[in-house]
């Protein structure tokens, strides 16, 4: 963070200053800290031993499995898309160039919800392309694909996003310089640009990762919520609560919010180095 | 144009090969099932459906909340952006980072817990009720759901815009004599206007299409409590695949319009700013 001179025409009086504060930091407890202390609070409540049962159940068990392996799978084809669109995009120039740009951000402005709904358009029992599926015997809809698919859709634009802005402002004279001399393409990539982008890349797979395990409404509509084939973490929470389990189901909501919480601190790890790399690049 | 000596790097037909058909097959052949199904559907049918009572309520509901919610982060998302970049105080890196919770906590885990908290026999839900606010399974639920989820967007635009602020109008304003509030007022706030509306934006488009947050704490009651997303797969639950294709592409149509006045916005700022400085 930029220290500011203490000029007091920039700094608030305290009759200012302190209720500002207080509003904002009561704003945040009720907001932020509140439903994070809850959810630990919720799946302690009858006791650790309850606690680990939960975790310990077959369903949950499964579920967990689920949604590390859509993770394994949506993850890399989503981190390898956004290097593949950044180097596209930042590196040249060709007309529909704006477009791309624009169509890698539309998942963004879709509904959860309608990123399910595509997909049982295209692959389910009425879907378009069911009579070829029926004939072939492959199981999209209710089934571990759809999940993937679904999944893959939501977080298109993570890495993209992460990685377009900062390969923009760092130029590509490294590269250019390493082709001249000689470097093949992939040896350039390796040596010269991963190097380069390594934070920033982190940066946008730790965001699409968050997003690949939490995600709820398009999984919960392509699913089928099949206990132990295609329940997800998020989609056993759903179930265990609707059950009455409240406990169980904010066990395994815990796991979810350690996740979260995880997520957040290397997001802010990521961010330090990030920008200790920039102040390297062009000290003051 | 740095095109010239660009065509030097390698790679162009290769990442253009993997774009366009990650791009086609994830994301464009998908969405053009929607216009599909559509079709299937004659006009004065898609009309029907989408002018039904309960489908309008579902707009009613959804549009209102978003709204709502984006008009309470309108006061406290720049509130806690300026606290966060000019305030010194304990725990000001913790907060900071916290503020994303709501983009890294899946929304399935913040809907039970927002909807276990207000509930009647929930510690926030308790005292509310006493005082006659019922918020879990009422509209009321829906927009504190959605303030959650929508808060980072409004904190996370305005915060780097006061970050890069120049001192000197500020300083300018005090000298000439104004109160440190009528300069807040009259010299800060109004720069940081287009931060805010983008923010604004952004908060609103997200809360019309949020789902998982929402649905544990809304109660669902047709006409009352039932968003245009729920709606959606309501109608999937019955295999009624063309009518919820014809509510998804009302609620698409909304956040496409909001993401469109959004960047005129920005196209309309940026040419101020550049003929300010000319």
């Amino acid at each position: 963070m930029s220290a500011r001179p203490a000029s007091n025409a920039l700094r608030d009086p305290w009759w200012l200053r302190l209720p500002l504060l207080l509003l904002a930091l009561a704003f945040v407890a009720l907001f932020l800290v509140l439903p994070l202390v809850a959810v630990f609070g919720y799946a302690f409540e009858k006791g650790v031993d309850f606690y680990l049962a939960s975790l310990a159940d077959e369903d949950a068990r499964a579920a967990i499995r689920l949604t590390l392996l859509v993770a394994a799978i949506a993850v890399p084809a989503n981190t390898l898309f956004g290097i593949a669109a950044a180097w596209l995009i930042t590196r040249f120039s060709f007309p529909g160039r704006g477009l791309l740009l624009s169509l890698i951000d539309l998942p963004f402005a879709v509904s959860p919800v309608i990123a399910g709904l595509i997909y049982v358009l295209l692959f389910g029992a009425q879907g378009l392309f069911a009579p070829w599926l029926a004939a072939h015997d492959v199981k999209i809809i209710f089934a571990v694909p759809g999940i993937v698919l679904a999944t893959i859709f939501v977080t298109f634009p993570f890495v993209a996003r992460e990685l377009i802005p900062l390969m923009q402002a760092q130029g590509s004279e490294q590269e250019q310089a390493a082709i001249t001399l000689g470097a093949g393409g992939f040896a350039m990539f390796w040596r010269v640009v991963l190097p380069k982008i390594g934070w920033g890349l982190a940066y946008g797979v730790i965001l699409c990762n968050a997003r690949a395990i939490g995600e709820f409404g398009a999984v919960s509509v392509v699913s089928g919520h099949i206990r132990g084939l295609t329940n997800t973490m998020p989609l056993h929470v759903e179930i265990l609560y609707n059950e009455y389990q409240r406990t169980a189901a904010f066990a395994v909501a815990s796991l979810l919010a350690l996740l979260a919480l995880a997520t957040l601190a290397l997001k802010q790890l990521v961010g330090w180095r990030m920008r200790r790399a920039t102040q390297a690049e062009n000290p003051p | 144009m740095r095109a010239k000596h660009r065509h030097a790097l390698p790679g162009f037909g290769l990442t253009l090969g993997v774009c366009l058909a990650y791009l086609g097959l994830i994301v464009l052949l998908p969405l053009a099932a929607l216009a599909w199904k559509s079709a299937s559907l004659g006009a004065a049918e898609f009309w029907a459906i989408v002018t039904a009572p309960r489908a309008l309520a579902a707009y009613r509901v959804t549009f209102g909340c978003a709204a709502l919610a984006g008009l309470v982060n309108l006061v406290f998302g720049p509130l806690l952006a300026w606290v966060l970049v000019r305030y010194r105080f304990p725990g000001r890196a913790f907060v900071d980072a916290l503020i994303d919770l709501p983009f890294a906590l899946p929304t399935a885990v913040a809907g039970i817990t927002l909807t276990a908290l207000y509930a009647s026999n929930g510690p926030l839900g308790r005292v509310l009720e006493a005082h006659g606010w019922k918020i879990a399974y009422t509209p009321g639920g829906i927009t504190v759901a959605l303030v959650f989820v929508s808060l980072p967007f409004l904190v996370r635009s305005v915060q780097p815009v006061l970050e890069h602020l120049e001192p000197d109008v500020e300083e300018a304003a005090a000298t000439l004599g104004a109160g440190r509030l009528t300069t807040l007022w009259r010299v800060v706030l109004p720069t940081l206007w287009p931060a805010i509306l983008s923010g604004f934006a952004l908060a609103f488009a997200r809360a019309l299409g949020e789902y998982g947050s929402v649905i544990f704490i809304a109660g669902n009651m047709p006409m009352v409590s039932e968003i245009a997303p729920l709606l959606i797969t309501a109608k999937l639950d019955q295999y009624d695949y063309a009518g919820a294709t014809a509510i998804a592409l009302v609620l698409l149509a909304g956040s496409f319009a909001t993401l469109l006045a959004l960047n005129l916005l920005q196209l309309f700022t940026v040419r101020r700013r550049s003929a300010g400085a000319a």
